[in-house]
């Protein structure tokens, strides 16, 4: 990532000192304890105080784990529902039934890939229309069910495309909406990398809101903010900033719930970390909300949502 | 300001504005206006004769929530609800313009509050709760306080169990409010299931132009989806759905005429026509309720 740029350049100048015979040079090892203090060093300062557009960044991270490695890595028993009985299958978005601690829930997801094919079928994890009511119907079958819902938002937002507009796009999102804010189960949503907008909200709101420490939620992309407002994209720094879009923000807004906290540089660093303090978050989450009436969960889904909003002359 | 004063106020507005690409006009306020459409120049008066339609091409212009409600609503049966909601700075934006700054500017140049007007009203002798929009105020961008308006509408009309009647015009998600604006969707969104759901009719009359979070949320979710003519309303703007297919659109994406080709939409109504239609169309979904 770019503003690791100085740490991976003191790490590089540091492994070819290293590869040199220090028996040969013995003021050499000075050199190299004295280098690798100074790595140890940057590893703190760099990590210690990330700013929202780094953390943006690190929601992006390739190796960042995706919906597909939770459900490897939390659930059981997994049945993937494929089609919106309309279109087509959109493969970046995940549907289907999972067992997680023995506990059967329904499961979407928007769906990155591992490498640049799998990454061209499912859009980049941008879905489109079909997506979308793919996600609708398993709410609806989620909620003739009785299955909580789990949610994992990771996308930079729908798809702006041609056709994806010919087909109701806007649509499909406000669909989504609404049947979400009905469904007579749990709903507990995780960011865990990009919330880009409608394409994160459609899936994206419920019950419990939990965020791993460096996703991101936000109206708009801070480069489209940056467009917008200087014509300028490189200056998503300062938006990403003036939007509050962090995890604390999102706690600090009242809309997130809980934080999962990441290894240091982010989650690719120790993903198993990750895994164990998501798994953890869910289980709250769900064990608190199995508690409830579900015929009451509806109204305070609303009630929860009803909050939300800063006025003037309330 | 109550409604009346703003009806005054009318005359003082200017009307060439339909549009951000349009050009200054060189002829006096008022008077003498040139068509957006066809280029041609119109008698103010003749335009307004037509509610604001080019009486040579067709072309709707914009209106403002008052020219909106005049038309729309039974002479003097209006009486707006909410109207003291106004926004606050709850993220303290400031990149780009100051986002306070914007607010009092918008205030003062519309006369408005905010971006939405709300309220009880008659419709074709029928009762109604009627919300309008109005694109000068910020795009009408929909932050905490449109989003609250919208539901409390949503609320007012199930708790009379009135139909609702919404206009819309909206650039989207208001961005200087952050995550509190996108919430917004879901909360509108919420209210618009409750109110389907007990039954009570919801009329959507998409105006130019009506995007992004609006039209991914409330705007979508009426028993009838009316549009009117040749209004640009869609999820992406046409800009970035540019970018994104490296080619140019075709002609019409994303026009009412698309919408209702493609299926997305009920009807495109001509203005002229369009309260006649709305108070027939209530006078059969609110048929149960009698």
């Amino acid at each position: 990532m770019e503003f690791e740029r100085p740490l991976d350049e003191l790490e590089g100048k540091l492994a070819s000192l290293k590869h040199l015979d220090v028996s040969e040079q013995p003021e050499l090892a000075a050199e190299i304890a004295e280098l690798e203090a100074e790595v140890a060093r940057l590893h703190e300062t760099l990590y210690a105080e990330l700013t929202p557009w780094e953390r943006v960044q690190i929601a992006r991270h390739p190796e960042r784990p995706k919906t597909d490695d939770y459900l490897q890595e939390l659930f059981t028993d997994v049945v993937e529902l494929h089609g919106d009985r309309l279109f087509g299958d959109d493969e970046s978005m995940f549907a289907g039934l999972a067992t997680l601690q023995g506990r059967r829930v329904a499961v979407l997801g928007h769906r990155k890939g591992k490498n640049t094919n799998e990454n061209i079928r499912r859009n980049f994890g941008s879905p489109h229309p079909e997506g979308f009511r793919k996600a609708e119907r398993l709410m609806h079958l989620a909620d003739r069910f009785g299955l909580p819902i789990v949610s994992f938002l990771d996308t930079a937002g729908a798809y702006p495309g041609l056709d994806d507009e010919d087909r109701g796009q806007a649509l499909a999102i406000a669909e989504c909406l609404a049947a979400l804010s009905a469904v007579r189960v749990p709903v507990v949503v995780v960011g865990i990398g990009e919330g880009g907008s409608g394409g994160a909200l459609a899936i994206g709101f419920g019950d419990r809101l939990i965020m791993l420490e460096n996703a991101y939620y936000s109206v708009i992309s801070p480069e489209m903010c940056a467009t917008i407002l200087h014509k300028d994209a490189r200056r998503a720094s300062e938006t990403s900033a003036c939007l509050q879009l962090t995890a604390d923000d999102l706690v600090r807004l009242g809309l997130a719930d809980a934080v999962v906290a990441e290894p240091r540089g982010g989650a690719h660093h120790d993903p198993a970390m990750v895994f164990e303090g998501v798994r953890t978050a869910l289980g709250t989450a769900l064990e608190s909300l199995s508690a409830v009436d579900r015929a009451t969960l509806p109204d305070s889904r609303y009630q929860r949502l009803r909050r939300i909003g800063e006025i003037a002359g309330g | 300001m109550p409604i009346s004063d703003w009806f005054k106020a009318r005359e003082q507005r200017k009307y060439t504005t339909p549009t951000e690409a349009s050009t200054p006009s060189d002829v006096p306020d008022g008077v003498w206006v040139r068509c957006e459409g066809c280029k041609r120049t119109l008698y103010m008066g003749d335009l307004e004769r037509e509610l604001m339609v080019c009486p040579s091409c067709g072309r709707h212009h914009d209106l403002a929530a008052p020219e909106r409600l005049a038309l729309l609503v039974d002479e003097g049966t209006f009486e707006e609800v909410d109207a003291h909601l106004r926004s606050a700075d709850p993220l303290e934006f400031t990149s780009g313009k100051v986002y306070s700054e914007q607010v009092t500017a918008a205030e003062e140049r519309t006369g408005l509050n905010e971006a939405i007007v709300c309220g009880r009203a008659a419709i074709g002798g029928r009762r109604a709760i009627v919300g309008v929009m109005d694109f000068r105020f910020i795009g009408a961008s929909m932050g905490s306080v449109v989003g609250e308006k919208v539901t409390r509408a949503f609320e007012l009309a199930l708790a009379e169990r009135t139909p609702l009647v919404l206009v819309t015009a909206s650039g989207g998600a208001r961005m200087q409010e952050g995550m509190l604006s996108l919430m917004q969707m879901a909360k509108t969104a919420a209210a618009a299931a409750r109110l389907a759901s007990a039954g009570v009719p919801y009329v959507v009359v998409l105006t130019n132009p009506t995007m992004g979070g609006v039209t991914a949320s409330f705007a979508t979710l009426g028993d009838v989806l009316i549009a009117e003519p040749g209004a640009l309303i869609g999820f992406a703007g046409p800009r970035l759905v540019e970018q994104t297919i490296r080619k140019s659109l075709p002609k019409g994406f994303q026009t009412s005429e698309f919408l209702l080709e493609h299926g997305m939409i009920d009807m495109v109504v001509d203005r002229r026509e369009l309260k006649d239609r709305v108070a027939l169309l209530l006078s059969y979904l609110a048929a149960g309720d009698e």
